[in-house]
């Protein structure tokens, strides 16, 4: 299917986009990156372990000029960090993009708002391609594009949890009220929590801890690529209206009698 | 000298960012430096003169969500 995203002028060919923590090995993720098919992987920005340097480099495993890498501040819980990584992730030289994270809330994961839209507007003024993890709140995403956000990841539900989308009409209120990307990140499970994000029509889903967390990652990345296609093929083709009665798909006529 | 490199303190020989990576062994190529909460460009490693007490972070990508 050629329905590639775009996001200021980026072309994004898969529309799942997949995680790189948690994995055994970096053998494994990049398997599973592999069997994801997508062309977006995030990544987050630490110290360098200089005790043990023979450590192998993620970036040993994924090559950069095959895959656009989105980094992240995850683990960020003020302004000021979130902004120092993000400077940190882009001096790197891999992109201008940043998955911003400023967490509100240690047991949730949930995101500050107040600091990530003050945060966004500071990284869109610097010239960042800011992806802002959000609150499924349509207003909060509403001022996350006036504050100069590329689009929007509105969590379906807590970080690592794979209780899916947990408020699914307020992705699709979401989707109506924001003229940029939008883009589930978070709380997926499984293979049909991809589909309904596709499906109600989002522009692309992140996932991480459903591949990474799955029994067999590599098996579970094909079914997430399969998902998010099916999605999107469900969505664009339209699906029919929900009624409460049943209408007969057999014709009524030429019944015998 | 003795600095500061990712929260551990160290003594080292090094006067300069791309010597202090030498003599950790690591790939410049790799990393990002901070020296004092100010990022050093890679194209300044051989430039940047550290000097005692500094506080130096280096970094890299890692697997994350």
């Amino acid at each position: 299917m050629n329905d590639p995203l775009i996001i200021r002028g980026i072309e994004f060919k898969s529309r799942l986009w997949v995680g790189t923590g948690k994995y055994k090995s970096f053998e494994e993720t990049a398997r599973a990156i592999e069997a994801s098919g997508t062309d977006v992987v995030t990544v987050a920005v630490r110290r360098v372990n200089i005790i043990d340097r023979s450590k192998e480099n993620l970036l040993d495993y994924i090559d950069p000029k095959k895959y656009k890498i989105l980094p992240n501040t995850a683990g960020c819980y003020t302004v000021e960090d979130a902004l120092r990584y993000a400077r940190l992730a882009r001096e790197a030289g891999v992109s201008d993009m940043v998955k911003l994270e400023v967490i509100g809330d240690e047991k949730t994961l949930f995101p500050d708002v107040c600091g990530l839209l003050k945060a966004t507007e500071i990284l869109a003024k610097e010239g960042f391609i800011v992806f802002p993890y959000t609150n499924d709140d349509p207003v909060t995403a509403k001022r996350l594009v006036d504050a100069g956000a590329a689009a929007v990841m509105p969590l379906g539900a807590p970080i690592g949890s794979g209780l899916g989308i947990r408020n699914p009409y307020n992705i699709k209120i979401i989707l109506e009220t924001v003229n940029v990307p939008v883009i589930v990140d978070a709380g997926v499970g499984t293979a049909s929590d991809v589909s309904q994000a596709m499906e109600l029509g989002c522009d692309a889903v992140l996932v991480n801890t459903a591949i990474a967390g799955a029994k067999d990652p590599i098996m579970m990345a094909q079914a997430l690529k399969h998902a998010c296609i099916a999605g999107r093929l469900a969505y664009k083709a339209g699906r029919i209206p929900k009624k409460l009665y049943a209408s007969a798909s057999s014709p009524i006529e030429g019944m015998l009698t | 000298m003795k600095i500061r490199v990712n929260g551990s303190e160290m003594d080292v020989k090094a006067t300069t960012i791309a010597e202090l990576l030498q003599e950790l062994e690591i790939n410049p190529q790799r990393v990002v430096v901070e020296v004092n909460l100010e990022i050093v460009k890679r194209d300044k490693f051989n430039d940047y003169k550290i000097k005692e007490g500094d506080s130096i972070e280096i970094v890299n990508f890692v697997g994350g969500g």
